[in-house]
């Protein structure tokens, strides 16, 4: 046989598994147009549905004229809250425990919001119908500052929580607060800061973002009516959990719902809540008997369907004088919009915001977040990245830099005498985690010395030396960054989503010919699951990872999972994954043992085969294992092949990176240039290197938009002004910075193959990076903080007001 | 983003194009690339019975560099500028400018003479044409006139050109031997408009500048030309700062935008006299 000749290396590089820079599977059909995505696909008889939305961000809705957009030819129906109201269906509730309305009922509360839903023919016929629907408003005064938003005379915007003085995460002490919520030691804490050596103190803004992924958001809902059947296809970052909260909405049995979600085009989040499109094509296409289809604009989707971050996050961070940090505190002010529509899980209103110690090891600290209603657009999802780690992260990559100003110290040697050293591992935050791994001296260490540290500081110094001698109008910004991210939510004892526990799955069958089928209960948006997770399964038990195919999405055929968002799918599903094969290969051995007439324990498992121990010229490949577990009568074995998981992580997972940006800065224009951007990533095991890269030059980008110019911007009127791509940044190739990557290796303890999860790490480490790059180019002149993004009119500010312009 | 419905025409010459102007009176307006009109159509902000698309019109592509002059049909895409042999050596400004509108995929359908007809301040070579004192040919029922680049912009999207005219070609003259030349743009992003652009020209005691998206039309500055002819950069920076009208918007506050504009001016100024021979 030709695989006898083969060493051992070459039958598991054969293997295509972990550690291999496998080519992506999926980007056969992506690179040549042929996905199938949500807005491919046509069904017989398909509708389309489109909605009338609010033009002004706080208004009474006293009428709404539907006969004359009856009249235009092709639309069959306008559904309005009146009409949903019999089915309970005009409200609906929101991930975060608040309700949201489905369709504007008496009031609306954000520009863009949902007023009416026209179904028609096709979406020219239901566009025209939009627009010849009348609504009435009555203006009602408008709040979009969140702090303004809790003056005791403020707008009541909610009017349907009137009286109600409980919310979902407790008290609510005023109409447009929706929860505090209150973790550390408070008393401990503001002891150690009024004793002190040094406190600094900083409001650090997170401002108000969008993930918008490539393909908006969207959906086609299919009633059967003959066999009492929904099906719904969308672009769902969690399928299983939308058939189960669809069944509980709607009453339809969950086994008569069938969700599938089909290629999908980019999530980040924005993908992972409930939305009034999908509701109202499920009752049209109920209504109408046909399937409905309803997929966003651009407009729509920068306008109404999730938003992210949104934190005014006001700091105080203690030290000794030799720079030793000793107490951290966080006010958080949180702007939610109009309804309370943020993915978290249930326990965790604010998100693992509670990370917001980062990679230093603080004795003692106190976080608090005031959740608040303001006239903007729901949402506060997890733009790639675990919940609210991307705040946290920035919140204490400031404060650290802001403590650095305060003692005069250089801020790479204030990180490292502060980070929790190697040996303190498994390490217990203040703020109630248990970090599972990590090295981060280690890490530093090796980035500071790859961009060559010392040199770029002396560099800095003769820059502003010669800027000072009106030499060069140039400034250089050394942006540092140590982050700790905390992913893989999550335990079920803590981790739960409307009730659903966050676990995840695998199953996984192995056809008698040795090719195998594996599904899961997450869904790729682009991340290559059936490119990496089949690269798990081929170093688990042998089989080749181009002859395993991976399913993903359809609730009829995978196992129950929670889906894919905040770096779960690795952590979570790909331990599933690992704990399945590793059941296959439990009988495999058994199997092997007795073809080869030994016991069980006299076989070992060896690459792609169980040899017979002391004996390598015995053996029995997993083809031919495979083959005799269907085929062959082996006494007290069932005849087959497969294993399911599900599997409940005992913790989260604590991915960390180093990453240092060196950015030019033209103080009369407010232009930058990145340099270098240097990114060392420790994700634990590394399943697919060239997949890491690419999930690192993502992620750094959208970071990068998010730090250097994208933002989501209303006016006092509550009007968005930045639903269109001319001036919602995305960067193109011509802006994106080169990024060079590196990385260590810390595999997590506690997880089957040691991995972490990379996709969101790369978003969280560069946007304090990126803007850290900025500060510190300033920093020479008196700059302590300026708030994101950090476009050219706020750089040119910042020189302005420093007196850099003569 | 789906437009109202209209009727679609495609005529192969221009008495045609223009008698369905007549026809149908403001309910028709014409499209040569696009990039401006059909935006604001899907936008529902224009709302059209009638669009006229030029394309199939051969009389209004193509460019001929004369002697004195370069004659460029307003069909001509920004890609065909870039691209084409001989314009780059007789108005290097307008290959450099070209290459800073948009991206590719835009220019490859892009034209010249929807960026200058449309009256958008937001557009590069309204602002160029009028550096370069181009001419813009309009026909119409009655036949055609000239109207110099100077004159034709009136205000935001209100042009010299009368409803049944349409702007059919471009005239610019070539400027002498060893001029030297600039046309720098800041923006946001790749595709963006300008945050402030300056188009300069500076020969042998001659001198022309011109800015984008300043005010509600180009800006060209006689008083900043004769300045800048006579060796004056700073009372050129005066006299234009003194003729822009920036407004706020995400580009940023007015401050801000004057600040810029005096140091692209500034630059351009720089760059056009280091290629001047």
């Amino acid at each position: 046989m030709k695989d006898e000749i083969q060493t051992p290396a070459d039958r598991s590089a054969n293997l295509k598994g972990m550690g291999c820079s496998r080519k992506r599977v999926e980007d056969v059909r992506f690179t040549q147009g042929k996905g199938n995505y949500v807005d491919d696909i046509k069904l017989d008889g398909m509708l389309v549905g489109d909605f009338v939305r609010s033009p002004y961000a706080h208004a009474r809705v006293t009428a709404i004229e539907t006969e004359a957009a009856l009249k235009v030819p092709g639309v069959l129906a306008v559904l309005t809250a009146k009409d949903l109201e019999p089915l309970g269906l005009h409200w609906m509730p929101t991930l975060a425990g608040d309700k949201q309305m489905v369709l504007a009922d008496g009031k609306v509360l954000f520009q863009g919001q949902e007023v009416a839903f026209v179904v028609a023919t096709d979406r020219y016929a239901a566009a025209d119908g939009v627009a010849a629907v009348e609504v009435e408003y009555e203006e009602l005064p408008v709040v979009t500052d969140p702090f303004r938003a809790l003056d005791p005379d403020a707008p009541v915007l909610r009017e349907d929580l009137a009286g109600q003085t409980e919310g979902a995460h407790g008290p609510r002490r005023h109409h447009n607060h929706i929860f505090t919520w209150e973790v550390g030691d408070k008393e401990a804490t503001e002891k150690v800061l009024d004793e002190a050596d040094v406190v600094a103190e900083e409001m650090v803004y997170y401002h108000r973002t969008h993930p918008m992924p490539l393909e908006t958001c969207g959906c086609v809902a299919s009633m059967d009516k003959v066999t009492g059947k929904l099906t719904l296809w969308g672009t769902f970052q969690a399928p299983h959990a939308v058939r189960t909260v669809a069944s509980l909405i709607s009453g339809i049995a969950e086994h008569n719902i069938r969700v599938i979600s089909p290629d999908i085009g980019g999530g980040f989040g924005n993908k992972v809540g409930v939305y009034p499109g999908y509701i109202c094509s499920i009752v049209a296409s109920i209504v109408t008997g046909k399937p409905v289809k309803w997929v966003e604009s651009r407009m729509d989707n920068l306008m109404s369907t999730a938003f992210a971050r949104d934190y005014w996050m006001n700091g105080r961070i203690a030290a000794t004088k030799e720079g030793k940090i000793t107490g951290l505190w966080c006010h958080t002010t949180a702007d939610h919009g109009g309804f309370d529509a943020c993915a978290d899980p249930t326990k965790f209103p604010a998100g693992f915001m509670n990370i917001c110690t980062g990679s230093y090891d603080i004795p003692v600290a106190y976080l608090a977040v005031d959740g608040v209603y303001t006239n903007k657009a729901p949402g506060g999802v997890a733009y790639r990245c675990s919940f609210r780690v991307t705040e946290a992260a920035y919140f204490i990559e400031r404060m650290v830099e802001v403590l650095a100003i305060k003692l005069g110290m250089d801020a790479a040697e204030l990180r490292r005498i502060n980070f929790i050293r190697e040996d303190q591992f498994p390490y217990q935050s203040a703020l109630g985690w248990e970090y599972d791994s990590g090295n981060y001296h280690a890490a530093w260490d090796k980035a500071l010395t790859a961009v060559g540290y010392d040199a770029l500081r002396q560099e800095q110094a003769q820059r502003i030396a010669d800027f000072k001698a009106g030499k060069t109008r140039k400034l250089l910004g050394i942006g540092l960054t140590h982050f700790t991210e905390i992913v893989g939510a999550g335990p079920v004892k803590n981790c739960d989503i409307l009730g659903l526990g966050m676990f995840d799955s695998c199953e996984i069958r192995i056809h008698p010919t040795g090719s195998a089928i594996a599904r899961l209960g997450t869904i790729s948006q682009g991340q290559g699951h059936a490119t990496t997770f089949a690269q798990i399964i081929a170093s688990e038990i042998g089989i080749p990872a181009d002859d395993i195919t991976l399913e993903e999405g359809d609730t009829d055929t995978a196992p129950y999972g929670l889906g894919t968002y905040g770096s779960r799918s690795t952590p979570v599903a790909g331990a599933a994954t690992a704990m399945a094969a590793r059941k296959i290969r439990a009988k495999a051995q058994m199997i092997a043992a007795y073809l080869l007439e030994v016991h069980d324990g006299d076989v070992e498992f060896d690459v792609d085969r169980f040899v017979v121990k002391g004996a390598p010229e015995r053996f029995k490949t997993m083809k031919e294992i495979a083959f005799a577990s269907y085929n062959q009568a082996i006494p007290g074995l069932e005849p087959g092949l497969e294993a399911v998981s599900y599997y409940d992580p005992p913790n989260m997972t604590y991915p960390f990176g180093a990453y240092i940006c060196v950015m030019e800065i033209d103080v009369d224009t407010g232009e930058h240039k990145v340099r270098k951007f240097y990114a060392l990533d420790d994700c634990g095991t590394r399943i697919n290197p060239m997949i890491i890269e690419g999930q690192v030059h993502g992620g750094a980008t959208e970071g990068y938009a998010i730090a250097m110019g994208q933002e989501i911007v209303y006016d006092d009127m509550g009007n968005h002004k930045t639903a269109t791509l001319m001036d919602f940044f995305v960067p193109t190739s011509w802006e994106t910075p080169h990024y060079t990557t590196d990385h260590t290796v810390t595999p997590s303890p506690h997880h089957p193959i040691g991995a972490k999860g990379v996709g969101e790490s790369p978003n969280v480490g560069s946007v304090p990076c990126f803007s850290n790059a900025v500060h510190d180019a300033f920093r020479p002149f008196g700059l302590v903080q300026s708030h994101m993004p950090h476009d050219q009119w706020r750089i040119w500010k910042i020189a302005d007001d420093l007196g850099l312009h003569g | 983003m789906i437009p109202a419905g209209f009727e679609y025409h495609r005529p192969a010459d221009l008495t045609s194009a223009i008698g369905i102007l007549q026809e149908h009176g403001d309910e028709a307006r014409v499209v040569a690339g696009g990039h401006s009109l059909i935006p604001m159509m899907k936008l529902r902000m224009a709302e059209l019975g009638h669009l006229i698309d030029l394309q199939d019109i051969d009389a209004m592509k193509g460019i001929a560099v004369g002697g004195d002059t370069v004659t460029i049909g307003a069909m001509t895409t920004q890609h065909e500028l870039i691209v084409h042999d001989g314009l780059g050596a007789a108005l290097p400004i307008l290959r450099e400018a070209a290459l800073q509108i948009a991206d590719p995929q835009v220019r490859y359908v892009g034209t010249i003479g929807g960026n200058v007809a449309n009256g958008d301040p937001g557009n590069d070579m309204p602002g160029l044409m009028q550096c370069l004192n181009a001419r813009f040919d309009l026909t119409g029922p009655d036949g055609s006139r000239q109207v110099a680049a100077r004159d034709f912009y009136e205000a935001a999207y209100f042009t010299a050109r009368e409803d049944e005219e349409i702007l059919t070609a471009i005239i610019i003259p070539i400027p002498a031997p060893g001029t030297g030349s600039a046309y720098i743009k800041q923006k946001r992003k790749i595709g963006d408009y300008a945050t402030a652009a300056a188009a300069v020209l500076v020969g042998d005691g001659t001198a022309s500048v011109a800015m984008t998206n300043l005010a509600d039309t180009p800006i060209w500055s006689e008083a900043a030309g004769a300045a800048l002819a006579a060796g004056d950069i700073d009372g050129c920076a005066a006299a234009m700062l003194g003729a822009i009208d920036p407004q706020e918007d995400m580009r940023g506050p007015v401050a801000f935008k004057k600040h810029v504009a005096a140091v692209v001016l500034r630059r351009a100024i720089d760059s056009a006299l280091s290629r001047r021979s």
